[in-house]
């Protein structure tokens, strides 16, 4: 187990001895042990298929719906077992925010109407409470400025990094405690790549990040822990700095050094 | 080869699928054409107002027409519609969005094989499970015929258009903590919208222009009803009873409402496409 204890924050998710299987045999992921900090941002590095984002869906139970997935081990959210049979899996989600890779705006939905579906849909109807909720989301999600004269536009109108920003706005409306992030900028350009970055840090004050990305300088330059994968397991889990600059591992050492990708 | 033979080949084969085509469009074209120059001169204000009464009436020239077939079959289809909707949806919902529920591959082979089986065995089944029990033939009989004829084309098209809405829209929806069953109808069924619309005419559509599921269950009848627990009449099966008449003058009136029943299909289309287009248009002004 490879849990970072010398640190004094609280811990709010951790797994023990996670494993994700496809089928009978094959291993997503192997004995995953991470401890996530609260209000920190956690990066999961390593190279194309290890695992990284088949661990980050363990996290809110996103594999439920894909019966031919096994998940064994335990993931823990302040203290309670996020598979535990009495856990609801949809309040788990709740409790747990996601953002995907390709940004996914709601298509047949406006852009106020995105940002509240999360709220709306679970039958909140007052719209003062929505509306405020729509520009703290938006605000939060740095879009605010950009947007607020197109609310009723629909979020398909918007470009590539306005649409992701939308959809952490989406995912903030519903006051996640912790925001799991699947490559958010790998189809964005720098410039868009750049705010959604300055967002993360921001963001850490509130809610706790757990970010899955393939580029290295993003997760040195947004987290505070980094978590390196390679084949199914977690080889190593430090604080970002130390990591980048005092690799433990060797291979940690070798992939940071670009011997293999 | 040569580059001109190349292109000779080309022209040849691009001739022949041309040729194809055209021979599979030209009947229907015929058929058209026939329809309304047989057909047309049935045409007039009796025909779509007065009822068909008995053979004697078109002989001596008495005004007789197809009103009771034409409400007939728009109080029928509808009904059946009405009926058909709710389990086809909810068949291709069950297809799509529980696929690894027990009870969706049953579904599956049941309504494929439903989407194969002659229609009128929808009839006898009707006609077992309405007919009988209710002690007479009847256009609520005849709409549940007509149902178990939409509900597996509904349900698979439903299932199909479903299945192409990408999967990451579930999987954002999922995210927000939206419980299932509201992922499936306030984000993936209005994503695909469209394609269910076009499902159901579709459905509707092909039902409208069946005659034998409706001979052992709505029976037809000669005169106006409105009355659904007894028979009333169809314009396909009246077309077919007409069609076999020994009388010239009934084989006219034929023709006539076989250019209605075609009218009746082609605005279903048009009416399904319109509707469609201001989905779409709607959609895209947000």
């Amino acid at each position: 187990m490879e849990l970072t204890t010398q640190n004094t924050t609280t811990v709010r998710m951790e797994t023990r001895d996670l494993s994700v299987r496809y089928g009978v045999s094959t291993f997503g992921v192997q004995d995953a042990s991470v401890a996530i900090h609260d209000r920190t941002v956690t990066a999961l590095i390593g190279p194309s298929g290890c695992g990284k984002s088949t661990f980050l869906r363990a996290l809110n139970r996103m594999h439920d719906l894909n019966p031919d997935t096994v998940v064994s081990g335990s993931v823990f959210l302040d203290g309670e077992d996020v598979y535990d049979p009495t856990m609801d899996p949809v309040m788990i989600r709740r409790r747990i925010g996601m953002v995907f890779q390709k940004p996914t705006p709601f298509p047949t939905k406006s852009i106020y109407e995105n940002v509240i579906a999360g709220l709306r849909l679970v039958g909140i109807r007052k719209r003062e409470v929505l509306d405020e909720a729509v520009e703290r989301a938006l605000t939060g999600a740095a879009l605010w400025d950009e947007v607020k004269d197109r609310l009723r536009a629909p979020g398909g109108s918007l470009s590539g990094g306005q649409q992701q920003r939308l959809c952490i706005a989406r995912a903030l409306a519903v006051e996640p405690e912790v925001l799991l992030m699947d490559e958010p900028t790998s189809s964005l350009d720098p410039n868009a790549t750049t705010r959604i970055e300055n967002l993360i840090k921001q963001l850490r004050e509130q809610v706790t990040i757990v970010i899955v990305t393939h580029n290295m300088q993003q997760a040195s330059r947004v987290s505070d822990y980094t978590a390196f994968f390679y084949v199914g397991e977690v080889v190593e889990v430090s604080p970002t700095k130390e990591m980048f600059s005092h690799p433990r591992e060797e291979r940690t050492k070798e992939y940071l050094s670009g011997f293999f990708s | 080869m040569t580059l001109r033979l190349r292109y000779i080949r080309d022209r040849l084969a691009l001739t022949f699928v041309v040729l194809m085509t055209a021979l599979v469009v030209i009947p229907l074209f015929i058929i058209i054409f026939y329809v309304l120059a047989n057909g047309f001169s049935a045409l007039n204000i009796d025909f779509f107002t007065q009822e068909l009464g008995s053979p004697a009436r078109a002989m001596q020239g008495r005004p007789t027409g197809l009103v009771a077939s034409i409400v007939g079959t728009l109080v029928i289809d509808l009904m059946a519609l009405v009926f058909a909707i709710p389990f086809g949806l909810a068949t291709g919902i069950m297809m799509s969005e529980y696929h690894e529920h027990p009870i969706a591959p049953i579904a599956r082979l049941m309504t494929s094989t439903m989407n194969g089986m002659p229609a009128v065995l929808m009839g006898l089944l009707a006609y077992a499970l309405v007919v009988k029990n209710t002690g007479g033939f009847s256009a609520i009989a005849g709409s549940v015929a007509l149902a178990f004829v939409m509900v597996p084309i509904i349900g698979r098209t439903t299932e199909s258009v479903l299945r192409v809405t990408p999967w990451s829209l579930r999987e954002a929806g999922l995210s927000l903590g939206i419980p299932r069953w509201k992922v499936t109808t306030a984000l993936v069924l209005p994503a695909a919208r469209g394609g269910v619309v076009t499902g159901i005419l579709i459905a509707f559509a092909r039902a409208a222009g069946e005659a034998a599921p409706l001979l052992l269950t709505s029976f037809g009848n000669n005169y106006l009803s409105f009355d659904i627990s007894s028979p009333m009449d169809t314009l396909p099966q009246r077309l077919y009873s007409l069609a076999i008449s020994p009388y010239r003058q009934w084989h006219a009136m034929g023709w006539g409402g076989a250019i209605l029943l075609l009218v009746f299909v082609m605005i279903t289309f048009f009416i399904g496409r319109i509707v469609i287009q201001r989905m779409e248009q709607k959609l895209n002004q947000g």
